[in-house]
């Protein structure tokens, strides 16, 4: 008879835990959404060091507080966010205010190391502490005619002084497709690096939609809205054709100013070479079915 | 003495070589700056920006030299060359900065240029500088004619406009600096129109 082929390796050879679950192989799993769909890409080789608590406070785009980089790290320390709640509210079953208490003490609020790519062809990667859209969606109770979430900003021109001068339209909207804010993806962030949001970075909570530029994520929210209908966002009012809905990252799809196809990782110096974007910002493999069908390439999808 | 001929004097004994000297150093100033962390976490961008910035603001200057000597009788016209030079430089670190630093392509470098409106017209701007800029000296003055001269330095004015709408082009949105240096620099350009003058009673007869 012949032998039958045994194992002879026992649990404890095999790689301990700590050493398998480190946080570049856990940052390559793109946040836990598919830790073994992307492994064997080749982008998902790529070790995701995040940029420094420094770099991801010191170079922002928040208009509220004025148009250079610079601008949020010096004035968004004028900003209150204590109290502070959002009103849900629209196609939902359950409307109201949830309160910053309510959220940080109702949703399980877990760190995501995602990559961040602005549009501006500049990219960082930034370890969020957050929690899943859905599940405030769900506690809301969005009802089946809900197509669409719309987020608004905060309007406070005295704490917000960019909102003094008509450079957008104010307040800032932004929003997504259901299954998009659905997407376990798709976070609202509380954090960055175990620490409470700074204000430059949208505190107290915001919209972190990785696989979009990060026009996106919308900052210090205060409203959500479940609709039937597409709902407006910001930079499509003020460029149409420029900006659109989706704002899906797409390197074959340029910005009229500069080439989409390559970026800069912000914090590598003066000598910084750019390296390639890639489709959906690096999580195709977790997305690209929400736009079968889809030409994304065409001006109403981008 | 007045007040005018006062900073007269004391502006022409500044010699032209401390213009060039304080003035060229600038870009290497910054260029310092954005290497040690003086200029945020994203050195390349701030480093390309700050030189446009003083490119445009220099050439302000140049061209606000006589409508200033005009309202104030305080003449810059022995430092306009050399404004006029460094401006030129502003411009030349700049596009360096873009081509070397920035897009690292020359494909890419290309493709931009051809495709892009604001840096189209950003190069386009470069390209009429060029000839300016070679021609800033005594010895082309003679070659060319004083009328000839003048007339293909007038082509800062064309730089001028190409120059700031590149820079307002630039903007996500409408941004209130660039848009007052487009002001400023209209503003300034308006007052080289010569209006028709109006004949004397005497005149009419």
């Amino acid at each position: 008879m012949a032998r039958r082929w045994t194992n002879d390796l026992t649990r404890s050879d095999a790689t301990p835990r700590s050493v398998y679950m480190n946080r570049r192989q856990l940052m390559a799993g793109l946040g836990g959404a598919s830790l073994l769909g992307v492994a064997g890409r080749a982008h998902a080789q790529e070790e995701l060091e995040p940029n420094s608590l420094e770099e991801i406070t010191s170079y922002n785009n928040f208009y509220e507080f004025g148009t250079s980089k610079t601008d949020p790290k010096k004035y968004a320390d004028q900003l209150t966010t204590e109290p502070w709640s959002i009103e849900v509210d629209g196609l939902v079953d359950n409307p109201g205010r949830f309160s910053m208490e309510d959220i940080l003490s109702q949703f399980d609020i877990e760190e995501r190391i995602y990559r961040m790519r602005c549009v501006e062809a500049w990219s960082m990667v930034i370890p969020w502490n957050g929690f899943e859209l859905a599940d405030l969606l769900s506690v809301a109770g969005v009802q089946d005619e809900a197509k669409f979430v719309a987020f608004q900003t905060l309007m406070r021109p005295e704490e917000m002084p960019g909102q003094q001068y008509p450079i957008l339209e104010w307040p800032y909207v932004e929003g997504l497709r259901m299954d998009e804010a659905m997407h376990p993806l798709t976070i609202m962030a509380t954090g960055i690096y175990g620490e409470p949001m700074p204000n430059q970075n949208g505190a107290p909570i915001r919209l972190v939609v990785p696989w979009k530029y990060g026009f996106k994520g919308i900052k210090s929210i205060v409203r959500i809205t479940a609709l039937a209908e597409q709902p407006p966002t910001t930079w499509a009012l003020a460029a149409p054709g420029v900006y659109g809905f989706y704002a899906n990252v797409n390197p074959n799809v340029d910005h009229p100013n500069w080439s989409q196809a390559t970026e800069r990782r912000v914090g590598g110096g003066l000598f910084s070479k750019r390296r390639d974007t890639l489709m959906f910002n690096g999580y195709e493999d977790e997305v690209a079915s929400l736009y079968e069908g889809m030409d994304l390439t065409a001006t109403e999808n981008i | 003495m007045t007040f005018s001929q006062r900073a007269n004097v004391g502006l022409r004994k500044v010699p032209s070589w401390l213009v060039y000297l304080v003035g060229g150093a600038i870009p290497f100033w910054y260029l310092y700056l954005a290497a040690t962390g003086g200029m945020g976490v994203e050195p390349i961008n701030a480093l390309e920006r700050e030189l446009g910035e003083l490119a445009i603001l220099t050439l302000v200057i140049v061209l606000a030299v006589t409508p200033f000597r005009r309202l104030t009788g305080i003449s810059l016209v022995m430092h306009r060359r050399a404004l006029g030079l460094l401006s030129f430089f502003y411009v030349l670190c700049h596009l360096l900065v873009w081509l070397v630093l920035d897009v690292q392509d020359l494909g890419r470098v290309w493709a931009d240029i051809l495709k892009r409106p604001y840096i189209t017209i950003g190069m386009a701007a470069f390209i009429l500088l060029l000839p300016v800029a070679a021609t800033s000296n005594n010895w082309s003055i003679r070659k060319l004619g004083p009328v000839r001269w003048r007339r293909l330095h007038q082509l800062t004015y064309v730089i001028s406009v190409l120059g700031v709408a590149h820079y307002v082009m630039v903007q996500k949105v409408w941004e209130a600096k660039p848009l007052a240096y487009l002001v400023i620099i209209l503003v300034l350009l308006a007052t080289r129109i010569e209006l028709p003058r109006r004949l004397s009673p005497a005149e009419k007869g």
